[in-house]
């Protein structure tokens, strides 16, 4: 236990120290995922694409939330509110008005943004345990949102709505579902060094201060009603991208899609993944899609059992999540180096 | 992880690609991928875990008669692999999980996957794909659409349908009736009220109130209050459970004594009767197409003894008072029923086409003279109810079978 311990104590120490390096790979790392990430679909069936596709945009999902917990410090189980409005933003704009996806998707995390920049309002006054509840409420109430009668025009109420996948352009001999997978990358590869960039700079620098201690951040002069409510609707306005993603990739919307159980799962993606540590957020995005169906092999009755034997174990043996275990091969890697 | 998931798909590619080879040698045979001599794959996708849980005894019942089948022999000389998967209801998931069963796992076809928003999720894919999506466990009426979607066919008598036999009921015992409707302010409800006021055709304006109320409300009472107050001596309450028994009682404790008929949904003695209390629950009426497992007057029914066996042979742990074990081991019947119409001929075409030409076939739990009928332009199986009333602490069915067919 000691070892792991002076492990965590190492990962607290370079956090402090060089924030960049915490926050992200490195140069030669991130090549490599990048050209895995570009690769693999050229050798895997539509249906590994379809699941690449969406460890992609819960990634993304996930990776909002580390914005928000692991850089401003405030929690949310509200997630999935925001990822339900930008999936039907999306899926409304382009079955009802006909709007072409790639347009849906900035006016899906521009609204979020300002929705959860407004929630972020109230919110501000709470803190800790308290804003997870607030949050909590958002998300339960979202699914009865959707349902509301003058919005059924728009949302096919109960029902939900088909949404059509779009074809690969300018006629690439490309499947909808490899053509969804590259598109979606290359937004999720926006995002994330727009958000690496965000949590080196200035703002970013505010986040983790207020993250650190408030009335020290305060002192110092950052606005701390400004900065949290921002990390809200950045958080919210990414979530909402998200979602326009799985929207497009799942070619359905309905209210039973935005539960609880969704904020949940990401927030379980972001512990898993590693707090405040970007990478580990499609590590998280993978724990939460393929660990059930891992489960649910071992044993149908019992399958939330074995996730949750499982989901114990990552928390007992690497409580930081896949961070703590990229920290250690790191080391390893220095050691045989020396060696 | 992600290791695991490549091996899989490498395996099932070689695998297809075997299959696709060995096709050729034969000709008098046809298959699909999913079927071959010796095994036809089944995929299906039920609530496993999550909020909907309590369904997963009809996955369970149907994966245990399909073993029976096996046991049996299986269906011209071929066994069934029955492929479930858990989607927590949840859509996307849903979505997954289809695209596994056709695309990783090679089913023939994919049959009773529950609820109504998951299976609305895979419907547009399955017909794209052309993979019949068969008897689906849903009550809504949207899965009769056989020219938009011909892949997609339901099997429980819709709400609609349920809908229509209580107008046709309320119409020849109640001419003169005024009808009060209470309904749930959802798919389910709406289905139901359309139904409703298809079956009355001309007379809809026997209909005075319909009264909504949201799943979000605490209790009915209100309504019922203003029901009583339009009126109506007819109280049509389309409800889910716990608003059914609320509105029971709240009826019994105004004072007010209509003609009170529940959704089928609600017609659970243990869950909605006995709460609302059997005294006030006298007389009130409900439709019916399953025999009930609890009811002592089906010991000595054939298809009863037929079903009791199996339990106790395959699936001595379900519980019989459970109406999912009565229901999936009727769609697994109706499903067996289909493959064996189909031969050799085991395309999915040749699927939907023996799907779409069932005459008078009667699983065993159904009630008697139900009998499933399935045309190219009718992918409504059941369409038949018999109504009943409870008497003393049990549903008493009375009249005849009654079909939902407008002008019969």
């Amino acid at each position: 236990m000691s070892a792991a311990e002076e492990v965590v104590a190492e990962g607290n120490e370079a956090v402090e120290a060089v924030p960049k390096r915490a926050m992200t790979l490195g140069t030669g790392t991130s090549l490599v995922v990048l050209l895995l990430l570009i690769a693999v679909p050229l050798f895997a069936k539509n249906f590994v694409i379809f699941q690449l596709t969406q460890l992609l945009y819960l990634g993304l999902a996930v990776l909002a939330l580390n914005i928000l917990t692991g850089g401003s410090g405030q929690f949310s189980l509200g997630q999935s509110a925001f990822y339900g409005i930008g999936a039907y933003v999306t899926a409304v704009m382009m079955e009802q008005f006909n709007v072409p996806y790639f347009l849906c998707l900035p006016v899906a995390g521009v609204l979020c943004f300002g929705a959860g920049f407004l929630f972020g309002q109230p919110a501000l006054r709470l803190s800790g345990v308290y804003l997870a509840l607030a949050t909590f409420a958002l998300a339960t109430a979202m699914p009865q949102l959707l349902k509301l009668n003058f919005l059924e025009h728009w949302t096919g109420g109960v029902q939900g709505l088909v949404v059509t996948k779009p074809d690969a352009p300018f006629g690439l001999k490309m499947s909808q579902d490899m053509w969804l997978y590259y598109f979606t990358l290359v937004v999720v590869l926006m995002i994330y060094v727009f958000s690496v960039n965000l949590l080196r700079s200035r703002s970013g620098r505010a986040f983790m201060a207020i993250r650190d201690n408030e009335i020290a951040a305060s002192a110092m002069g950052v606005n701390v009603a400004l900065y949290k409510t921002l990390a809200f609707g950045v958080s919210a306005g990414i979530t909402g991208v998200a979602g326009g993603l799985s929207a497009i990739a799942v070619q359905f919307v309905a209210p039973d899609s935005f539960t609880i159980t969704l904020a949940i799962q990401l927030f379980l993606g972001m512990v898993v993944g590693g707090v405040g540590w970007l990478p580990g957020s499609i590590i998280g995005a993978a724990f939460i899609i393929f660990v059930p169906n891992i489960a649910e092999g071992i044993s149908k009755g019992l399958s939330g059992a074995v996730f949750g034997v499982l989901l114990f174990l990552v928390i007992y043996l690497v409580p930081h999540g896949a961070r703590q275990v990229a920290i250690l091969g790191q080391q390893l890697a220095g050691r045989l180096r020396k060696n | 992880m992600a290791v695991v998931r490549f091996q899989v798909a490498a395996l099932s590619a070689a695998f297809a690609l075997c299959t696709a080879m060995s096709n050729p040698a034969l000709a008098q045979k046809a298959y699909d991928s999913g079927a071959s001599d010796t095994e036809i794959k089944i995929g299906n996708i039920m609530p496993y875990s999550g909020p909907a849980s309590a369904y997963a005894v009809i996955g369970k019942a149907e994966e245990a008669y399909f073993n029976k089948v096996n046991a049996e022999g299986g269906i011209n000389g071929r066994k069934i692999k029955f492929i479930s998967y858990d989607d927590a209801y949840s859509p996307p998931k849903t979505v997954e999980q289809a695209r596994k069963l056709v695309e990783s796992d090679n089913v023939l076809l994919i049959f009773g996957s529950l609820g109504t928003s998951t299976n609305g999720a895979i419907r547009k894919y399955m017909n794209e794909k052309k993979v019949p999506q068969l008897f689906v466990a849903s009550g809504a009426s949207k899965w009769n659409d056989p020219k938009q979607y011909p892949w997609t066919m339901g099997w429980q008598p819709s709400y609609a349908s349920e809908a229509r036999i209580y107008a046709k009921y309320i119409m020849k015992e109640k001419p003169d009736a005024k009808i009060g409707v209470l309904f749930q302010n959802d798919d389910f409800g709406k289905d139901y009220l359309k139904g409703l006021k298809d079956g009355l055709g001309a007379k809809a304006a026997m209909i005075v109130l319909e009264e909504p109320y949201d799943t979000s409300e605490p209790a009915v009472d209100e309504h019922v209050v203003k029901l009583k107050a339009s009126g109506a001596d007819v109280f049509l309450s389309i409800t889910t459970p716990k608003f059914a028994a609320q509105a029971i009682k709240k009826a019994a404790e105004i004072n007010w004594h209509p003609v009170h008929i529940i959704s089928n949904v609600s017609a659970s003695v243990g869950g909605v009767i006995e709460p609302a209390g059997l005294e006030i629950s006298q007389g009130i009426l409900s439709a019916s197409y399953t025999k009930d497992g609890s009811d002592p007057q089906w010991n000595a029914d054939d298809g009863m003894k037929k079903f009791y066996n199996f339990l106790a042979q395959y699936d001595a742990k379900a519980n019989k008072l459970d109406a999912g074990v009565v229901f999936g081991y009727a769609a697994a019947q109706t499903m067996v029923k289909v493959l064996q119409m189909c031969g050799d001929n085991l395309t999915r075409d040749n699927v939907m086409k023996q799907a779409a030409s069932l005459r008078d076939f009667e699983p065993d739990t159904l009630l008697p003279g139900i009998k499933i009928n399935t045309a190219p332009d009718n992918f409504a199986p059941i369409e038949q109810l018999q109504m009943m009333r409870f008497k003393g602490k049990a549903w008493e069915l009375f009249g005849d079978i009654i079909s939902s067919d407008l002008g019969h």
